[in-house]
């Protein structure tokens, strides 16, 4: 077998076990949370008979490993059951909350990375001279910035110095492709800010680092100008250490968002990962914890099996 | 000298002050005849209902959890969307007397132990079922089932028999209660047809707005319901929605931008600076809820008489008032009812922080003097660590040893709240003194948070409860509080204001104390201009 592919299927085999792993734990976790279900959806306001009868119609009763089984069961054959809360089809509710999460993820993506490469290209090319230091000045403070300090000062400058967006960033079916993105423009601006450094420094680094090689020499002693050498010669041979923090930073942007998307009122996945653990509704914790580790562990394993194809060595093995 | 005017001029607009005696109240208050004229006709342009349009509301206290069965709402945004969907037989009118709704004459018997609601003729569901006495009766029996998870359980458990005969229902009580038709309005006792046996969760009403889109969490949008009975007097919007927006900043920009119109908890640190923000107002309303510190009487070492009053002695309610809520507030004495309540007693003296007769109980008490532990949590109350962390030093003031122990807010009201014997907690309050005492201070009520068991206190209650006679009840009630004041396990400090805010395009806004938002009734009974 070529050893790129022994590689890639050892990859994704490791990567199923750890989902198995992630699953027991989720479960596990879920299971030791404090309180349970039945007094978390009816509150303060709960009587006796009514947590009783509510235990029993949610099958709280049934033994634990029962339960793991059959939500295990579920999991495979694409049954994630319905919320204990409020009744509905969790497949259904995460579906429309996958595509807004998508959505948003998407859109930061579209504009942090490619912004990330060229600035760090250019940081790289002035490597210590001044558009170097103010790029990472800048961007390395934005970086420090927890979100909803961000969010909070975005909220302020573009809705009410500048009225040009809008607080709240729910979208909704039926909107336009341009309403969605007037709506969701806030909690974009915000996770370019977060996210961009952490690109922009890697591609700097990565870059400065093949700079050092003799063949760098070479094409600079052939007359080409410092940014067709980096372009050229420097770029791909640094593409996969910069492909590889693109990617955790894509993973980011998928499921560690929640702190924005409560800031913005965002009707994503985190926000209702976090309400449902804050009811105890096990199935949508388990169900939305399960896809996060899924959506983690792949594009892990998409930047690995990157870096390993973009390595010559590795490609032609002796 | 603003408030006067306002004042005047809701007077004038209502129709309850000549134009002529307006202009000359508003001339001795310095205002110019022309623009006393103008602010005049402003004012009752603006008390005409306008129709059409959209109304939103922004709302902490809804979760992606939220479902429309209105037997299982239990926080804010659920209460607001059963209002605006939903209709019960009566509702608690802002001045606290009994607004008909669905029923539309309401007789009991001499001991209140029978009571007829006549129903009203030509109600409409939103599904074109018109509604009848049998829909009444199969609400209530889903409700009151034992297998019922309903939050109402506990008020429709001492109906003992029901009965439909054409328009009339009939509702047959264990034991007499002069209050029945307060406990109708709850907000759980939404009208459904069939009563939502089948589908508790479809969100058929009879309410002013059928529900078009429900996505728990996120929004809730309604258009008016084309038959609604009452459609002259409230229902105006074409269309309103609740939009969820739990964090406070976001909110507030939300009002401020124009993406809202109305919002609930307005924060009390911002009040001061949203009042300066033009196009908004600040709405407040002295409501009935208040923030407790509650003691299980049951429990070492709070079984001690001396050592409760000694707690109650060590709190200092005025700088509660002051800065946990802002100002927006009242400080309470010890008993969960205030002057929003009919029957309340006002010379009942007032409880004052007295840091020396507090050192005299507690040594009375003979405690051992180990720490007093007080559990608290941020989402006990909002303030509620800061309150706990006054108390701390105005009890240590008095020689007691409190010690704060901060709790997560995940798991307070299974974990904390009811199980140990000193925490944090608040109440909402009812329409009614019964209502407020009979769910949480009677030896036998569900939620008797303080384990307060006292058969003098019950019998009085029972008693009062059947009582028609206004001058006696009062008097009961007085008893009621004397007792809980002096014996129960309850330390009230302060009673919570209502604080919102709205925008001036909104008209028809009324201050009403029995709920957030006008009692959940702001976007049915409010209607835009712009």
């Amino acid at each position: 077998m070529h050893p790129v592919i022994k590689l890639v299927t050892q990859r994704i085999a490791l990567g199923l076990l750890l989902l198995l792993a992630v699953s027991v734990v989720i479960f596990v976790g879920t299971e030791a949370l404090p309180g349970d279900v039945a007094s978390a959806i009816l509150g303060q306001s709960a009587t006796p008979e009514a947590l009783a009868n509510l235990r029993d119609s949610l099958g709280l009763n049934e033994p634990p490993l029962t339960r793991y089984l059959a939500w295990m069961g579920g999991l495979l054959t694409g049954d994630l059951g319905t919320a204990l809360t409020n009744g509905q089809d969790i497949g259904q509710a995460i579906a429309q909350r996958m595509g807004n999460t998508l959505f948003l993820a998407v859109c930061a993506a579209a504009i942090s990375v490619p912004l990330a490469i060229l600035l760090g290209l250019v940081a790289a090319r002035y490597a210590g001279r001044w558009p170097d230091k103010v790029i990472s000045g800048i961007t390395l403070s934005t970086i420090s910035l927890p979100e909803f300090v961000a969010g909070y000062f975005v909220i302020y400058l573009l809705t009410q110095v500048f009225p040009v967006f809008q607080p709240v960033a729910m979208i909704f079916p039926g909107m336009t492709f341009w309403a969605k993105l007037h709506a969701v423009a806030l909690p974009v601006i915000v996770l370019v800010l977060v996210v961009l450094a952490h690109m922009m420094r890697m591609t700097r680094a990565a870059i400065l680092n093949v700079m050092q090689s003799a063949y760098i020499e070479t094409a600079e002693l052939k007359g080409l100008s410092p940014m067709a050498v980096i372009w050229r010669h420097a770029l791909p041979n640094a593409v996969a250490p910069i492909i590889s923090v693109v990617v955790i930073n894509l993973a980011y942007l998928v499921v560690g968002v929640v702190v924005v998307e409560v800031v913005f009122s965002y009707n994503a996945l985190g926000k209702y990962l976090v309400d449902h653990v804050a009811k105890r509704d096990l199935p949508v914790v388990q169900a939305v914890g399960m896809i996060f580790a899924a959506i983690y562990i792949g594009l892990n394993i998409v930047a690995d099996v990157v870096s390993i194809v973009a390595n010559p060595r590795l490609r032609h093995p002796k | 000298m603003q408030d006067q005017m306002n004042y005047l001029l809701a007077q004038a607009a209502k129709g309850r002050m000549s134009r002529r005696e307006f202009m000359g109240r508003a001339s001795a208050l310095g205002v110019s005849a022309a623009l006393a004229g103008s602010m005049l006709a402003t004012a009752a342009r603006a008390q005409a209902p306008v129709k059409g349009g959209t109304l939103r509301a922004g709302m902490q206290g809804g979760e992606s959890t939220n479902t429309l069965d209105p037997a299982l709402a239990a926080s804010e945004v659920p209460f607001m969307v059963n209002m605006t969907w939903g209709e019960m037989l009566v509702d608690v009118a802002p001045d606290n007397t009994i607004d008909l709704r669905i029923a539309e004459e309401i007789s009991s018997n001499a001991d209140a132990t029978e009571w007829k609601f006549k129903i009203r003729a030509g109600v409409e569901f939103h599904n074109g079922q018109t509604l009848t006495a049998e829909d009444v009766i199969a609400t209530l029996r889903r409700h009151t089932d034992e297998k019922s998870q309903s939050g109402a359980l506990g008020i429709v458990q001492g109906i003992s028999e029901m009965t439909a005969e054409g328009d009339m229902v009939t509702l047959k009580l264990a034991s007499g209660n002069a209050d029945l038709p307060y406990l109708m309005a709850d907000y759980h006792l939404v009208i459904q047809p069939g009563g939502g046996v089948d589908n508790p969760a479809a969100g058929i009403g009879a309410g002013a707005y059928k529900v078009v889109a429900n996505e728990p969490g996120v929004r809730h949008t309604f258009e008016r319901h084309a038959n609604y009975w009452d459609a002259a007097r409230i229902g105006h919007a074409d269309s309103v929605e609740i939009l969820v927006i739990n964090d406070n900043t976001a909110r507030t920009a939300a009002l401020q931008s124009g993406q809202i119109h109305m919002m609930n908890r307005v924060d009390p640190k911002i009040v001061e600076l949203l009042t300066g923000v033009p196009g908004v107002s600040i709405q407040k309303a002295a409501g009935r809820g208040h923030y407790v510190f509650i003691m299980h009487v049951d429990t070492a070492p709070f079984d001690n008489k001396d050592l409760r009053m000694a707690l109650k002695l060590a709190i200092n309610r005025q700088e509660m008032v002051e800065k946990i809520l802002g100002g927006y507030g009242s400080v309470g004495n010890d008993f969960p009812i205030n002057s929003a309540y009919p029957f309340f007693d006002d010379s009942i003296p007032q409880r004052e922080y007295d840091a020396a007769k507090a050192a005299e109980h507690y040594k009375a008490s003979g405690h051992d003097g180990s720490p007093i532990i007080l559990r608290t949590a941020a989402g006990a109350f909002p303030g509620a660590v800061e309150a706990a962390q006054l108390f701390q030093q105005s009890a240590q003031a008095a020689g007691i040893p409190l010690e704060v122990k901060l709790e997560p807010d995940d798991g307070y009201w299974s974990d904390v709240w009811n199980v140990q014997p000193f925490c944090a907690s608040y109440w909402g309050g009812r329409p009614v003194q019964d209502q407020m005492y009979s769910t949480a201070y009677l030896s036998t009520a569900d939620w008797n948070d303080t384990k307060f068991k006292n058969p003098q206190f019950d019998e009085i209650l029972i008693k009062a409860r059947a009582e028609l006679d206004p001058v006696k009840r009062k008097e009961e009630y007085s008893q009621l509080a004397h007792i809980l004041r002096d014996e129960g396990g309850l330390i009230l400090p302060m009673f919570n204001d209502f604080v919102e805010a709205r925008r001036e395009e909104v008209g028809g806004w009324i201050v009403d104390p029995n709920g957030e938002l006008m009692n959940g009734k702001a976007l049915v009974k409010c209607w835009v201009t712009a």
